[in-house]
């Protein structure tokens, strides 16, 4: 008996897997940005391999070496070996967008949901919140925030002021999904049949909403890497954190274009614009899914 | 007989979808005369509203017109360039489009969206000529003058729908195709529509061709009636014959259903479900549903036969000729009158 | 346009106005340790020298101002008051008031970030409409890929390509500053011109970002756009092709288009900001970039002030411009 269940359970999660892989290979841009963010992803654990972490500190080179077999992307003018500021920034900024992508969502979702749920002066406050905070440019405050912390900045704490102002996105989505719903009668129905407000939420709105909860996810991480890369290049991220964006910002500073050290700004520069192309290819990825049109890519 | 001035023959839309290829039009011929009126019913998915599409040539991918004659007063309108199809919309052929709801530009006025389609037909007048233009043919058509200005959100769906009508009148067009116009309007409003449309196409002197599922409508503005089956057309006689002898098994189950005034009975469907397009039943599309189904219903494709009275009848029950079970066999006889074209694919 | 809907617009709008002026009276207070601007007063009046007195001048002027030893919500009931009638205080550095440091810079930031903007807003979505009507030709719609790759890019990266390639590699444009040193300023030609080739790069960043951005937005309108019904009744009536994709989808694709614009002011404006710092372009970015490299906060918080302002008024204009071109919002329901 045990065994035809083991067998059974093992057949259902294997053509699971198969329809997941046919999905994806049946569109290819949402499988080509996320193949994108992988491959990133796995810069700073194989790279790590290959080069001394220690040596992306400044001191720790010869400054100012053009790329060779030893050192792969050269070195900076603080002695920085710039292929192991590749290793250990690139997984950094990820850590950084991805860390305040989720918390963003989360909030988002948490508040969104209140507001469309609930309704009356909660969704007031709530909408009238994210109405404001979403016209005023999120760089400025952040601006803000670190002039005052003056330099204290730890990569988490960026992440969590970037979440804080990035939560209105995936509010508004989830809010006008879940007054959607509403409407269609799949809360009153639920109601009828018994079901108390957590279930209704878990087992009836929250598997409706997936796919704009990750479009809103994706669209929050892109925020993030602006933000994040942003204040960095105006020099006031974690200023011992060799992230991309700090890379170029030191780059800039010590006049690394005119000076014509491509080494120092390009990898950083492209490593992030592959990182926006990966995010867009999976945002336009979701927004097919979502919205089906004639003659897509897949 | 007199002229014809709409000649369909053998019209074969097909819309290729990566699920599969779908006829949506399969062999459909047919003749409308001059100030005649034809209804055209079936069920939704029996290609009806294709069918329309197709006769305006405005098919979209993935959809194709692939074989098959439309002529309009002679002229075959799948042979004309673009441009001179272009033109023959609104002059000799015009559509009345399915729920006016959304069919107007919800930006522009009224009589903007009118005069558009006489300037692109080579129409020039001052702009105040224009206005009064627009303004005279709404009247025409019962709406205050003062509707040429407004917007479309600012009318009633019925009124939306006379703007339709107006518009598919004003270049005095041979045909009118009329798709389900007055679906979404309450049954007083739709009574008012349909008399303006009577009135318009009497006036203009044009055939019509009237979409729809509402057999009462049709049975008070029809003077013949062609049912539509799963793309093909099954049978088509005058609105008399079709109401009191129908002949197609598919027409007397659709008569039988409907609700009578004079008796209370119990409500009689059609049992089984429209056949997938994709996957269609082979030899008559039918034949599933059909309660007298007989042996060659399952492997021939039943032809369109003429039967007294030019009332004309796709179905082996009454064959004359056999039907065709072979693409490149030919059925014809020619002392039938029969409009059904022989190189059409048999579903197998 | 409903009475509710502008004032629930002016409300937000002055709720955004307040709200940054509380960010910036706020979180410096919030931070760990001392008050950040009279620390950094402080640092400097122990700096002595030349500035010496002068910033005990200040410090007093300040403490007086501000009443630093006065309770939190007086201090906070002045600070407004100051910026009601946009006294935006003194700078650290240069003693100049901070109004004017920022009128100085203001017009080159509207003249560069005005024309990319608008530039990046006609081309963009002329563009994105071509490749989004299906009845385009083909080798337009090749142009997806690059308009995609374009809007990826913040501005301020783009530039640093642009530079790297036409002022360092090619030097067929100037890098830095808003025109050549030695230059004399005044309106004749050579310096005109001067100011065109420096604004040149930072505005190529800009608008070649820009334009991807508002090019796919719009074609993914107008696609959807295509499938409307009035669009196929306006086929099906015999209208022309370019009247159909101006008239009926192109005009109908804009207002969409606009809404997406009122939401991205302020990524824009950000970017914008970086990009002028990077370009050393004088503009309050790189007055901006100065201010916080030499913690003269007065300035950054002013500057920061006057951006969320300008953005709020034009998102409150956008707003209530929309209603007016929309004619089912402006004419309401009649009959």
């Amino acid at each position: 008996m045990t065994v035809t269940v083991i067998q059974q359970r093992s057949v259902v999660a294997r053509k699971r897997l198969v329809n997941w892989m046919k999905y994806l290979a049946a569109h290819r841009m949402l499988l080509a940005g996320l193949l994108v963010i992988l491959g990133l992803a796995l810069i700073g654990p194989i790279g790590s391999f290959f080069v001394d972490v220690e040596t992306s500190r400044p001191l720790s080179e010869w400054p100012g070496e053009s790329p060779t077999l030893e050192y792969p992307l050269g070195t900076d003018t603080q002695g920085r070996n710039l292929f192991a500021v590749l290793v250990a920034g690139l997984p950094l900024t990820l850590r950084v967008a991805f860390l305040a992508g989720s918390l963003g969502l989360i909030i988002g979702t948490v508040l969104g949901f209140t507001a469309g749920y609930v309704g009356g002066v909660v969704d007031t406050v709530i909408r009238t919140a994210s109405d404001v905070l979403i016209t005023i440019p999120t760089l400025m405050v952040l601006v803000v925030v670190a002039v005052s912390i003056k330099g204290l900045l730890s990569v988490e704490m960026m992440a969590i002021a970037i979440a804080l102002l990035a939560w209105m996105g995936p509010a508004r989505v989830i809010r006008a999904q879940v007054l959607t719903l509403r409407e269609k009668g799949y809360v009153a129905v639920s109601r009828a049949s018994g079901m108390n407000d957590i279930e209704i939420m878990y087992k009836e709105l929250l598997p409706n909403m997936l796919p704009f909860l990750a479009a809103s996810f994706v669209n929050a991480v892109i925020i993030a890497v602006l933000s994040s890369v942003g204040l960095q290049a105006l020099g006031l991220g974690p200023t011992d954190a060799p992230t991309m964006g700090m890379t170029i910002h030191w780059a800039l500073e010590f006049g690394a274009v005119l000076a014509g050290m491509w080494w120092w700004w390009i990898p950083p520069l492209t490593v992030i614009v592959v990182l926006f192309m990966g995010l867009y290819l999976i945002a336009t990825g979701l927004d097919e899914i979502a919205n089906p049109r004639i003659g897509n890519s897949s | 007989m007199m002229e014809n001035v709409l000649e369909v023959k053998g019209l074969q839309v097909t819309y290729h979808t990566s699920g599969g290829t779908l006829k949506a039009v399969n062999d459909v011929s047919f003749t409308l005369n001059k100030e005649e009126r034809l209804g055209l019913v079936g069920e939704s998915g029996s290609g009806k509203t294709t069918l329309a599409t197709a006769l305006m040539r405005s098919v979209r991918e993935p959809g194709k017109i692939d074989d098959g004659e439309i002529l309009l007063d002679g002229k075959d309108l799948l042979q004309l360039s673009d441009e001179e199809m272009r033109h023959a919309r609104s002059t000799e052929i015009s559509m009345i489009p399915q729920g006016a709801m959304n069919s107007l530009n919800p930006v522009m006025r009224i009589q903007d969206q009118m005069i558009d389609t006489l300037r692109d037909h080579g129409v020039s007048k001052s702009k105040s000529e224009f206005r009064k233009w627009a303004e005279d043919l709404l009247v025409r058509v019962g709406l205050p003058s003062e509707v040429a200005s407004m917007y479309p959100h600012e009318l009633s769906g019925g009124m939306k729908q006379r703007v339709a009508i107006a518009t598919g009148i004003s270049l005095q067009p041979k045909v009118i195709i009329a798709d389900e116009p007055t679906s979404a309007l309450d049954v007083v409003v739709q009574r008012e529509v349909m008399e303006t449309l009577r009135q318009a196409q009497q006036d203009l002197g044009a055939a019509v061709v009237l979409i729809g599922h509402d057999m009462g409508l049709m049975a008070q503005f029809a003077d013949r009636i062609g049912v539509m089956y799963a793309g093909k057309l099954v049978e088509i006689a005058s609105v008399w014959d079709i109401f009191e002898k129908p002949q197609h098994p598919y027409t007397q189950l659709l008569i039988a259903s409907l609700p009578s005034l004079e008796e209370k009975e119990v409500f009689k469907g059609i049992p089984g479900r429209t056949p997938s397009l994709l996957n269609p039943p082979t030899g008559c599309g039918f034949h599933p549903r059909c309660p007298q189904a007989i042996e060659q219903c399952s492997q021939l494709v039943p032809v369109l036969q003429e039967l007294e009275n030019r009332q004309m009848v796709s179905c082996h029950l009454y064959d004359k000729t056999p039907g065709y079970d072979d693409p490149t066999s030919s059925s014809g006889n020619e002392d039938m009158n029969v409009n059904g074209s022989s190189n059409a694919a048999l579903q197998n | 346009m409903t009475v509710d809907y502008v004032i629930r617009r002016i409300g937000i709008f002055l709720l955004v106005v307040w709200a940054a002026a509380s960010i910036n009276f706020f979180i410096p207070k919030l931070a760990p340790g001392q008050d950040p601007i009279l620390g950094a007063l402080l640092e400097a009046t122990q700096d002595g020298g030349l500035a010496g007195d002068a910033m005990l001048d200040i410090a007093d002027q300040y403490r007086a101002k501000y009443g630093l030893d006065q309770p939190l919500y007086i201090q906070y009931v002045r600070y407004l008051g100051d910026l009601a009638v946009l006294d935006l205080g003194v700078s650290f550095v240069s003693f100049s008031s901070v109004r004017d440091i920022i009128l100085a810079r203001l017009p080159w930031t509207i003249g560069l970030l005005g024309t990319a903007t608008l530039m990046g807003f006609i081309f963009g979505s002329f563009l994105g409409a071509f490749i989004g009507w299906p009845y385009s030709p083909r080798f337009l719609q090749k142009f997806i890929v690059p308009s995609f790759m374009f809007s990826a890019v913040p501005p301020y990266l783009m530039g640093l390509v642009l530079v790297w390639l036409l002022a360092v590699t090619f030097d067929v444009l100037p890098f830095g500053g808003g025109y050549q040193r030695g230059v004399i300023p005044g309106w004749d030609f050579e310096f005109i011109m001067s100011i065109l080739k420096h604004a040149a790069l930072p505005a190529m960043a800009l608008v070649v970002t820009d334009l991807g951005v508002r090019a796919l937005v719009m074609r993914g309108t107008i696609l959807s756009l295509f499938g409307e019904d009035y669009i196929r009744h306006a086929e099906n009536r015999g209208l022309k092709s370019w009247r159909i994709f101006t008239w009926y989808g192109v005009r109908n694709a804009l207002l969409p288009q606009l809404t997406w614009v009122a939401l991205s002011l302020g990524s824009v404006a950000g970017g914008a900001i970086v990009v002028e710092a990077v370009f050393a372009y004088p503009g309050l970015g790189t007055a901006l970039l100065a201010a916080i490299q030499g913690f003269d906060f007065p300035v950054v918080f002013g500057i920061v002030f006057l951006i969320i302002l300008s953005i709020a008024v034009m998102t409150l204009l956008l707003d209530l411009i929309y209603p007016l071109i929309d004619p089912r919002i402006a004419y309401g329901k009649k009959s």
